[in-house]
């Protein structure tokens, strides 16, 4: 790996705010500002801004676009009106995960995917192939900044207009702003109000700038991983990977197989769905102190190893430990008591229901 | 970066301060900034024998793991009890309310062998 890292094109306004910078998924990213813990909070009690620029933009346009993105993911959506967007799943054959994406149906033949940075990729060979000549990838031509949190809706507001203010989770629109275009929606990855932009990469530091100036604290990755577990929401290539399928992950809800259209690992998936579930993937909460981590195992009372945790970490909201791990069904009711080896140091932990966290209703 | 310059320093970025044959141990101001918010603490209990170079306990900041490495050798009188509820005492007082362990020092000659500050300092500036 001599490949060199690809640089955000907000990196100087990230440095002249302190940022500490680390590389993930190839690219040199923030991880955190002033301190972790401080920018968990922002989001949690105020406003915070993340660059999620790394993540792999996608346009699919023409008649049939809806069809040709359904034909590679386990959602069905060509349901989506315009104006709304939808979590979804790319498989395999085998119905494994093969990644976890957000589609956008902007307008009638205007379809936006965001997938991860690390799958970017094949997630574009995959949707490439899946309508050819039509898909173009933006990543590195805008960016793409998440602002979330309880105030996030009037900051959203005070920036980019009162009409973001009226929109339900999950609605997206192409507002003008500054002289061009910001795609907007009501999305995230923290388990907080707020919403996504993506705009060009002209308009992108007057953007940062007025979200900033609104009350927005900037936020590294570090946080968003720590805010992303508190909600339970999981991370691909941790909690889900094509060893996994969305059944056992918790994400049937995200497969659609009552209609007929073909979409990769649909016969799999569909076997998958009437087998009885070995695993499920468990929420669990430290009883003691200590921080449970990735990779750290996971015993049953009689001592027995039984998995690993896919994620862990201290929980800046709860103040102790949280993690998740592939358990046994019988193993997945709230309350069992399991131990987690930390380093040498046995942490007794409790299957809890998902999430850890969740935002009191506004 | 503060380096107090009565304490001695090891290249495990940990301080010793000498008193009598009595030592305070902590991390440096160098080695907090490095970890991050610190969230957890592990420390031995008093009466514990420590030898010179091993590992003592670890301290955990939200991304990371550091394990704790004694400076000197000699038994644990008192661990600083107040980081099980506030760690980030080591963020904000390295050298001060963010102490970890007093030792009863078996050889004071062994501090004296450690790094003086602006030896401490050329480490970490040539790291």
């Amino acid at each position: 790996m001599t490949r060199a890292l690809l640089q955000l094109a907000l990196r100087d306004r990230h440095a002249a705010r302190g940022a500490r910078f680390a590389p993930f998924a190839g690219w040199a990213m923030p991880v955190q500002y002033g301190g972790i813990l401080e920018e968990h909070a922002a989001v949690r009690n105020g406003v915070g801004v993340f660059d999620v620029s790394h993540l792999g933009r996608v346009w699919v346009r023409g008649e049939g676009a809806g069809a040709a993105v359904r034909s590679v993911s386990t959602y069905d959506v060509t349901q989506l009106e315009p104006g709304r967007a939808h979590y979804s799943l790319y498989c395999t054959q085998d119905g494994g995960i093969a990644d976890d994406v957000f589609v956008y149906h902007l307008e009638a033949e205007r379809w936006l995917v965001v997938h991860n940075a690390a799958n970017a990729a094949a997630d574009y060979a995959r949707l490439a192939a899946a309508k050819q000549g039509a898909v173009e990838e933006v990543t590195r031509a805008t960016v793409m900044l998440a602002v979330q949190g309880p105030e996030a809706r009037a900051t959203l507001g005070a920036v980019l207009g009162a009409e973001v203010c009226d929109l339900e989770l999950h609605d997206c629109r192409e507002l003008s702003w500054g002289g061009g275009a910001v795609i907007f929606a009501r999305t995230g990855y923290t388990g907080e109000d707020g919403g996504e932009c993506i705009t060009d990469r002209k308009r992108a530091g007057p953007l940062w700038d007025a979200l900033v100036e609104a009350g927005a604290a900037p936020v590294g990755l570090g946080a968003r991983d720590t805010l992303r577990l508190e909600a339970a929401l999981p991370l691909h290539g941790n909690d889900i990977d094509t060893d996994r399928h969305p059944y056992e992950a918790g994400l049937g809800w995200a497969v659609t197989l009552q209609d007929t259209a073909p979409f990769t690992g649909r016969e799999a998936l569909v076997r998958i769905k009437e087998r009885p579930r070995e695993q499920r993937l468990g929420h669990l909460r430290a009883l003691e102190r200590g921080v449970p981590r990735a990779g750290y195992p996971v015993y049953n009372s009689a001592g027995e190893a039984i998995s690993r945790l896919t994620s862990g970490a201290y929980s800046p909201t709860l103040r102790l430990g949280i993690g998740m791990a592939y358990l046994p069904r019988a193993l997945t009711e709230p309350g069992t008591r399991l131990m987690v080896d930390v380093r040498g140091r046995s942490l007794p932990m409790e299957v809890v229901r998902r999430p850890f966290y969740k935002r009191a209703e506004a | 970066m503060e380096l107090p310059a009565d304490l001695r320093y090891t290249s495990e970025h940990e301080w010793v301060r000498l008193d009598g044959d009595e030592g305070t141990v902590g991390i440096t101001d160098f080695a907090q900034e490095q970890l991050g918010d610190v969230v957890y603490v592990e420390l031995p209990e008093a009466g514990t024998q420590l030898v010179q170079g091993d590992t003592f306990g670890t301290v955990e900041s939200v991304k990371a793991v550091s394990d704790l490495f004694a400076p000197v050798s000699g038994e644990v009188l008192e661990r600083n009890e107040a980081l099980q509820d506030a760690p980030e005492l080591v963020n904000t007082s390295p050298y001060g309310d963010g102490w970890l362990l007093k030792l009863r020092v078996e050889e004071p000659a062994q501090v004296d062998a450690l790094l003086d500050a602006a030896s401490y300092r050329s480490e970490t500036e040539s790291a």
